[in-house]
């Protein structure tokens, strides 16, 4: 952890060394990454990743804006897995709330955070395979992951920032023909991903551009607040779904896979299992799915029935409040974390009893995972810079909020 | 689930284990400590909050092992204005537990915990950006998220959300 006791040299200091900028626009860095990587031949001697690029103030917009408009901004802080933040924001709300939600929203909920999972491993396989240059499985992936973007076309009527749940359930119900689609996919899906691992996990290219390269020792990982799969490839067995459940997932039946590698070919791994145990959530979501009503019963909060308020004053009167000037929020403050396809996602809101909040903060998984690069590749060569960014599935926009 | 009243007297908090290590290590150091929604937070003066720390990982059956978070709020114009927001995480015991300090607005100080969990210091470098609140002995207190000229810090609320500073 050098990158911590001692202040980075930043112009070129002994004469074995230089400096060397990598990003911010650089194709392998998911984004907008700048890494400064003090570099002697081929192997790196420090490296000091530079944020910030992308940084929209997200934090400080939500504090002006009503506790639902909110729900629009978490979409935009990762973009490859919506659902889940709209999800974690919305818990913590409930949260602060104390709101029941109907087993069938959360239901509805599960089986839609695993489609993003899949939907979010599915760019990160495809991505990091590209960048390491195994070019054809990032066509597999978006084939597949295509699927899973019609479906979420199909509840919420957007492919990427689809502000599907809502303070109090969901916006509305799930349209004709969507369990259909969700039940052909789960039939074909762990099929596919059977494809992607003929195409990588045997591949001895593959093997030898990630066995044992940035390698993450348990203690190391747990200390820089390395969360979700990069933690699990560590060995360090921690799953929010199971451990701290929300939503319904006490419900569900699954494996947390767990590897003891702690390189990138252990986190590769990792996330291919997930794919095969969330599909496998997907399918008892889809068998056990109750029937009733998506949205709690909660007049003040959630906004009524299109039919409803055309016949019921009442109705038309929550809705007109709820619109123009949000719903109160009793005082007090939560802080709500769920499994992200990159880790912990966590949402801190405080609020001071009025309707907007006073304060939410995003813990980002990608944001502390990118803190354990300098420990995975100080003394390795440049090339694995490349597969270990990819390999800890970094999404900037998250990073830099 | 509905919401039911929030506990905030110290001694009906005892039988927490978190609340009572921290009694047993030093009663002196804790401030209060709240019960509500299902979480447990603990304000810790600031002259103690590293040492609480570390005794907090290092505790044979609590072990938060890990700093999930670290945030901070501004409670602008009242005084102390600032809280800084540590969100603990033990991995083994997979429970949680906050711990705040308190800061006047006029000296945001408080000590680094970058020595007891290394996570701290993206966290710390970027309340440091975004609020002004200075970490003692962080090994490389810079400006993370805002570019490196800028003045003022964004997330404080006298600093407006749109338009002109």
């Amino acid at each position: 952890m050098s990158h911590l006791t001692q202040a980075p040299v930043l112009e070129p200091g002994a004469d074995r060394t230089m400096i060397l900028n990598m990003g911010p626009q650089h194709p392998s860095t998911h984004g907008v990454l700048r890494l400064v990587l003090e570099i002697d031949g081929e192997n790196v001697v420090r490296i000091m990743p530079d944020i910030g690029y992308l940084h929209t103030g997200i934090e400080k917009t939500c504090e002006a804006k009503f506790y639902q408009q909110v729900v629009v901004l978490t979409d935009r802080i990762d973009y490859l897995c919506p659902m889940t933040n709209n999800l974690c924001y919305v818990l913590a709300v409930e949260k602060l709330l104390g709101l029941e939600i109907p087993p069938r929203a959360q239901w509805l909920r599960v089986m839609l955070n695993e489609l993003t999972r899949i939907n979010s491993h599915l760019v990160w396989l495809g991505t990091h395979a590209l960048d390491i240059g195994a070019m054809s499985v990032f066509l597999y992936c978006f084939r597949e992951r295509e699927d899973v973007l019609r479906m979420f076309e199909m509840v919420s009527g957007q492919r990427m920032m689809t502000s599907y749940f809502r303070v109090g359930g969901l916006s509305v119900d799930i349209p004709l023909g969507f369990l259909d689609k969700v039940k052909a996919f789960a039939a074909i899906f762990p099929g596919r991903v059977d494809e992607y691992e003929d195409l990588l996990t045997g591949n001895p290219i593959w093997q030898e551009r990630t066995k044992g390269v940035a390698y993450l020792a348990p203690g190391d990982a747990i200390a820089l607040g390395a969360t979700g799969p990069t933690l699990r490839a560590s060995g360090v067995d921690v799953d929010l779904r199971r451990d701290e459940p929300y939503s319904a997932y006490h419900k569900f039946q699954f494996k947390v896979p767990v590897s003891q590698g702690g390189d990138v070919f252990a986190r590769y791994l990792v996330r291919v299992q997930e794919l095969r145990e969330s599909i496998a959530i997907v399918t008892q979501a889809l068998q056990g799915l109750p029937e009733g009503p998506v949205k709690a019963d909660a007049p003040k909060v959630v906004l009524p029935d299109r039919e409803r308020m055309k016949t019921q004053m009442e109705s038309l009167i929550y809705h007109f409040k709820i619109v123009t000037e949000g719903f109160a929020v009793p005082a007090g403050e939560v802080y709500q974390c769920v499994e992200s396809p990159r880790g912990e996602m966590g949402y801190y809101v405080v609020s001071d009893g009025t309707a907007k909040p006073y304060r939410v903060h995003m813990r980002s998984p990608s944001y502390a995972n990118l803190q354990a690069l300098p420990q995975m590749c100080e003394g390795r060569l440049i090339a694995d810079v490349v597969a270990a960014i990819g390999s800890i599935d970094i999404v900037l926009g998250e990073i830099d909020r | 689930m509905p919401l039911t009243p929030a506990i905030t007297d110290l001694d009906a908090l005892k039988e927490k284990p978190e609340v009572a290590a921290l009694l047993d290590w030093n009663r002196a150091a804790v401030e209060s400590a709240r019960w509500d929604r299902n979480e447990l937070t603990a304000w810790i003066h600031r002259p103690h909050i590293r040492q609480a720390c570390a005794v907090l990982r290092d505790h044979p059956t609590l072990r938060f092992d890990a700093l999930s978070d670290l945030t901070c709020v501004d409670w602008y114009p009242s005084e102390p204005r600032f809280e800084v927001v540590y969100h603990l995480w033990s991995t083994p015991r997979k429970s949680r537990l906050r711990l705040k300090v308190k800061l006047a607005g006029d000296d945001p100080a408080v000590a680094s915990v970058v020595a007891v969990w290394p996570s701290a210091n993206f966290f710390e470098r970027e309340v440091f950006d975004l609020f002004g609140v200075r970490f003692e002995d962080h090994p490389y207190l810079r400006r993370l998220l805002m570019p490196e000229d800028w003045l003022g810090h964004p997330l404080r609320k006298d600093y407006p959300v749109e338009g002109y500073r």
